[in-house]
């Protein structure tokens, strides 16, 4: 189906806005401005975007130690997520989770999550509104490659599909577990298939191409929402960087991460494809770009002025307040 | 007196809970009767140890959900639903599977509060089966509450009869923090006064068993009504004996334990966990930090040897506490000078 014009300056936005964060992120973690570890989703911006355009804020998403991507594609408020990063008393969780527990309830990002496939039976949890309340509602999980190999995702997928729940299992492929390969790591080498194997839809598409992910999405989405059960997408893409922000990255050929950028960019496949269809004309696109370059300034420069939490507020949070 | 045992106490908390609230249900292993339980016709089993009988035939199967045997699914599923607003019930047939599915409770649920910076809250409650006296063996009967309290984030409660059953379960389902609700399958038949109404009884509130002037004992879960078995053995030799229940750990009501050996100047503890880092050592720590110039003897602990329960059912008798070292010990400490 053709996408309306406003959802492709929606999706464009949502793409770069990621990759205008990371880059500036990238640079203030190389100042040592930021005070935690960083993992960027550089190279895999199509991916939560191809999904998170098919999704309202009522929709549930959870995702990973690499969710900075996952909270803009999800709508999450950028100054308040960027305080969060730089761990800020005004942060989203007010400056107790930082980068890898970065949540925003308001908009259904139920979390990144530092244990690596734990997010998957939350998403699923999230699901179960469907059944209990009989709410309309989708419920995605992303999944790298390497968490595809935990044993809480397949019970996630098992259980998902047992209940028929409205849950999305979004494999992000990007080719690395941390440091290892997944023609090493990986049994079989083929995550949608083992997804398929739990009896669910599966499909394998280019993550580096919004539209490829997102029309998959779409179906898959839908089909939630009918009560029709689970789906899994595995999305394969570039990770352009380290596992964190100052992996040397030993185990990829200079090679390799020269190709990556000039051959899967999904930001140059996006406007390709848009302008050569004569949807969206260049101009828009360039308009784009230079208001985000500063939102994403603005954003950052707020955040590092902004105050740490008081040391008061070390011991609160824990429970309900007055309930212990 | 409306007699109920300790299971149909539970049973009823979370019927009367599920009746005033449609965010709450339960999910588990079993808990309906096996396959969701389908085109069944019939009452449906409710559970390896009855403990959902009726649930399903109430509520059905959207809010009593059978899954397959997956614990980290299951609480992982729980703590998402509970982050997304609603009130799940997740039963862990036996706590010795925590093993299985610790993440799920420790790093998420445990901490969402927390780390989203109060967002949300987490109300989940982990139904889960402790203890020996059955031979169950090394992975059916531990007691490992002490692991659970360690956690913050976690609260963790200890009924010890039927109306205590009762009246924490539906404090801590309508609690907005995730409850390791403790249940002892040693417990399960038997018999107490069980009101009719949904009573609360509060979470962090201890109970006074029985008063007394000669030395605190504080017992937890079982070990309550084995230390109530011993009362006349006290009695005998002229000792006063006050019992405390705290049933709940986490929170723990410290006020009634440091006004007790305030009073009696001697403490006592009846733990059913392993020695190391049990639960008791922690309660004996804080009383000689708090009360130290109370105390006439030092404090004690008593619990288990640290050894895995074992099946052999002289071992297994072996390795709880029983009469004979509850007034071991009760003796050495009223006689120490």
């Amino acid at each position: 189906m053709q996408l309306s014009k406003d959802k492709l300056l929606d999706a464009y936005t949502r793409m770069k806005k990621i990759r205008v964060f990371e880059e500036t992120m990238r640079d203030e973690f190389a100042k040592g401005t930021v005070p935690a570890f960083i993992h960027l989703y550089i190279g895999q911006e199509a991916i939560a975007t191809g999904v998170c355009v098919e999704l309202t804020d009522q929709d549930s998403i959870s995702s990973t130690h690499r969710g900075h991507g996952h909270c803009i594609a999800k709508n999450s408020d950028l100054e308040k997520m960027t305080m969060e990063i730089f761990c800020r008393a005004e942060g989203l969780c007010e400056g107790k989770g930082g980068s890898m527990h970065i949540a925003d309830l308001s908009v259904g990002m139920l979390g990144a999550n530092a244990i690596v496939g734990a997010n998957a039976p939350i998403a699923v949890g999230a699901a179960l509104k469907q059944r209990v309340l009989g709410e309309n509602l989708v419920s995605a999980a992303f999944i790298g490659d390497g968490a595809s190999n935990q044993g809480a995702v397949f019970e996630s997928m098992n259980l998902a599909s047992v209940l028929k729940l409205p849950a999305l299992f979004i494999f992000e492929n990007n080719g690395y577990a941390e440091f290892t390969g997944i023609d090493y790591h990986c049994g079989g080498g083929d995550i949608a298939g083992r997804a398929e194997g739990f009896g669910m839809p599966s499909y394998k598409v280019d993550g580096s191409d919004f539209f490829a992910v997102q029309e998959v999405a779409a179906e898959a989405a839908e089909r939630a929402r009918r009560g029709e059960g689970p789906s899994a997408i595995e999305c394969i893409a570039k990770r352009w960087y380290g596992h964190f922000e100052g992996d040397p990255q030993h185990y990829r050929t200079k090679e390799e991460l020269e190709t990556i950028r000039r051959d899967f960019d999904p930001l140059i496949i996006f406007r390709q494809k848009v302008e050569d269809a004569g949807l969206i004309e260049n101009n828009d696109l360039n308009l784009i770009d230079d208001e985000l370059s500063n939102q994403v300034t603005e954003a950052v420069e707020k955040a590092k002025n902004s105050p740490l939490p008081n040391v008061e507020e070390l011991t609160t949070n824990v429970y309900e307040k007055g309930s212990y | 007196m409306r007699v109920k045992t300790y299971r149909e106490a539970i049973i009823e908390a979370m019927m009367l809970e599920m009746r005033r609230d449609e965010k709450v249900f339960i999910i588990g292993e079993d808990i309906s009767g096996g396959r969701g339980c389908g085109d069944f016709e019939g009452e449906a089993a409710g559970g390896p140890m009855g403990l959902t009988q009726g649930l399903w035939d109430e509520f059905g199967a959207k809010r009593v959900i059978d899954t397959p045997i997956s614990e980290t699914a299951i609480m992982g599923a729980a703590a998402g639903a509970a982050l997304s607003g609603l009130r799940p019930i997740a039963e862990l047939m036996f706590s010795d599977f925590f093993g299985v599915c610790f993440d799920q409770i420790y790093n998420q649920a445990a901490k969402f509060r927390f780390m989203y910076g109060e967002q949300g809250a987490t109300p989940l409650v982990i139904r889960t089966m402790i203890g020996a006296g059955i031979g169950c063996g090394p992975q059916h009967s531990q007691s490992p509450y002490s692991i659970f309290a360690n956690i913050p984030g976690l609260k963790v409660v200890t009924p010890s009869n039927p109306y205590d059953a009762k009246g924490l379960l539906i404090s801590s389902i309508r609690d907005n923090d995730p409850v390791m609700f403790c249940e002892h399958k040693s417990l399960l038949g038997m018999e107490g006064n069980v009101p009719e109404d949904a009573y609360e009884v509060p979470l962090g509130k201890g109970k006074i068993i029985k008063e007394g002037n000669d030395i605190t004992i504080v017992a937890i879960g079982q070990m309550v009504g084995i230390t109530q078995d011993c009362v006349s053995k006290f009695e005998e030799k002229g000792i006063s004996v006050e019992i405390i229940d705290p049933r709940s750990l986490s929170p723990f009501d410290e006020e009634i334990v440091y006004d007790s050996v305030e009073k009696t100047g001697r403490l006592l503890v009846i733990d059913e966990s392993n020695p190391v880092c049990s639960f008791g050592s922690w309660i004996a720590s804080m009383v000689s930090d708090e009360v130290f110039s109370s105390l006439k003897a030092p404090t004690r602990v008593l619990t288990p040897p640290h050894c895995p329960v074992p099946a052999a059912p002289n071992l297994e008798a072996a390795y709880l506490p029983d009469l004979d070292r509850i007034v071991e010990a009760t003796d050495y400490l009223t006689n120490y000078s």
